[in-house]
């Protein structure tokens, strides 16, 4: 299974363009980037990332790794969503200088292991922290886009609630596809008609999602995390008591 | 290709060269395909296999009882970040396989983990002081989350190949892929040439 799965687009480097900038909240801004076309016919899996390298004049380089936030059924382009990080070297850089128009080196897409595919048809739950969101993004858009019948939960913690990435998107997913149950928590603090969760994501929270994704004494066949490392951490300890296999239970760590 | 509006944060000059699209990192961040798998070191337990025969295997303390080497040394990870001068504690691959009595072996080897993990590295990478099994870093015991209690240490090669949790070196004649190999990670992982993926 792996080795079929290894849609990765090899080592090269190609140059894409800026095709939109959008500030999806204070610290996240989305990037659509076209391809060049031989890529683009590669296509990706939900989940995979890209990696770009900016280059100064004077042949100093910085490269970073992305997320793919799209969904696979549109490889023409990838939208990236990058949270501006204090004195970040390459997150800075695209927060204040990157327009549309812009050419980007980049290659991709990467990663295999931290992947959703339509053929999996058992319950899933989706566990994200802020832009951690990224890349769940995609495998929610691609779950939806394939009219999935897989049962899915996603638990999205974030900071405030102008901080909740796509959430008027994964409200209206939710809204429409009986599959996919939403659980938002805010940490500091909500608004007055707020009716999620309120308070860091914790055992109790975890239990609660599972139990509403699969029933009591049931485990989901597949768990997803991601976000920061101490976030993944924890939760990935979390569903291992619970009693999840250490295999179901893919994670990607973004930061510290 | 030139950004023109680039010109970088240039963090702390590095005091020596460091592999070409890694940047400085003084945090110790933690990179890993799934959760921290739970590893007692009352039941732990480590072998190598040659061609399919066990030809040594250690409990905790018996790796402990073995002769100690400290190694200084930077870290390379393929998600660009390199840390310079960490310190480690353990038994060079070279005292376990004098212990087991056994000829050096050529060819492979694929190590494999608590939780599942592989990686596969050329035997010739893990001996002549180039592979350890680490046990103590910065002088307190391994954490979990960066691969206590035991993790090897491969440190000329991406940090991907000193594999977290591992419980077994296995020697065989011809390479084959690990986890991240078969997801299109280079087979060699050498920093300083950049071989982060297939056909780098
Ligand atoms: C596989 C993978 C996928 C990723 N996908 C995404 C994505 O979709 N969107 C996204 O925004 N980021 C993503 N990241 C993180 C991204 O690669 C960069 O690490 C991040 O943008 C910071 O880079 P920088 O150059 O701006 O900051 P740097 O100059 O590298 O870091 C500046 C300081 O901020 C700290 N720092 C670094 N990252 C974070 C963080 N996330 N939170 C808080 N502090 C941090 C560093 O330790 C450092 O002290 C991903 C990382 C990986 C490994």
């Amino acid at each position: 299974m792996a080795t079929s799965r290894s849609r990765d687009g090899g080592a090269e480097w190609q140059i894409a363009t800026v095709s939109s900038v959008d500030d999806e909240s204070t610290r996240v801004k989305l990037f659509t980037l076209d391809l060049p076309d031989e890529r683009a016919k590669a296509g990706f899996f939900a989940g995979q990332y890209y990696d770009l390298r900016l280059t100064a004049p004077d042949g100093y380089q910085a490269q970073r790794s992305y997320s793919i936030t799209s969904s696979p059924d549109d490889p023409g382009s990838i939208e990236l969503a990058i949270e501006l990080i204090t004195d970040g070297e390459v997150s800075s850089y695209f927060h204040e200088f990157v327009e549309v128009g812009d050419k980007i080196e980049l290659r991709g897409p990467i990663g295999g292991h931290f992947t959703w595919l339509p053929m999996i048809t058992k319950p899933v739950l989706f566990i994200a922290g802020g832009s951690g969101i990224a890349p769940i993004m995609s495998m929610l858009r691609h779950h939806a886009s394939s009219n999935s019948t897989a049962p899915a939960l996603l638990m999205f913690s974030a900071r405030n609630e102008p901080d909740i990435l796509y959430k008027d998107e994964l409200e209206r997913m939710a809204d429409a596809d009986q599959n996919l149950a939403l659980i938002l928590t805010l940490t500091r603090g909500v608004p007055d008609d707020w009716r999620g969760e309120s308070r860091r994501i914790d055992k109790a929270m975890v239990d609660q999602s599972i139990s509403q994704l699969v029933g009591e004494n049931n485990l989901p066949d597949r768990a997803y995390v991601c976000g920061g490392s101490s976030f993944v951490e924890s939760i990935g300890n979390y569903l291992l008591d619970v009693g999840m296999g250490h295999n179901d239970v893919r994670t990607e760590r973004f930061g510290p | 290709m030139i950004n023109n509006k680039f010109f970088g944060r240039r963090r702390p000059e590095p005091p020596r060269p460091i592999p070409p699209g890694q940047y400085l990192e003084d945090g110790f961040p933690v990179l890993s395909a799934g959760p921290t798998p739970r590893v007692d070191t009352a039941t732990w337990g480590f072998s190598i296999e040659i061609e399919g025969n066990t030809v040594g295997s250690w409990s905790w303390d018996a790796l402990n009882a073995l002769p100690q080497t400290d190694l200084h040394t930077d870290l390379h990870c393929v998600t660009k970040w390199s840390k310079l001068d960490t310190a480690w504690r353990g038994v060079t691959i070279d005292t376990l396989l004098n212990d087991a009595g056994v000829e050096v072996p050529t060819g492979f080897v694929m190590a494999h983990c608590d939780g599942g993990y592989t990686t596969n590295v050329p035997a010739a990478d893990v001996i002549d002081g180039k592979g350890l099994l680490v046990h103590t870093y910065d002088g307190e015991p391994l954490a979990p989350e960066h691969g206590g209690p035991v993790r090897l240490l491969i440190p000329h090669l991406y940090l991907w190949k000193s594999a977290k949790w591992v419980r077994s070196l296995k020697f065989m004649d011809q390479d084959s892929p690990g986890f991240w190999e078969r997801y299109g990670y280079h087979m060699y992982g050498d920093p300083w040439r950049e071989q982060r993926y297939t056909g780098d």
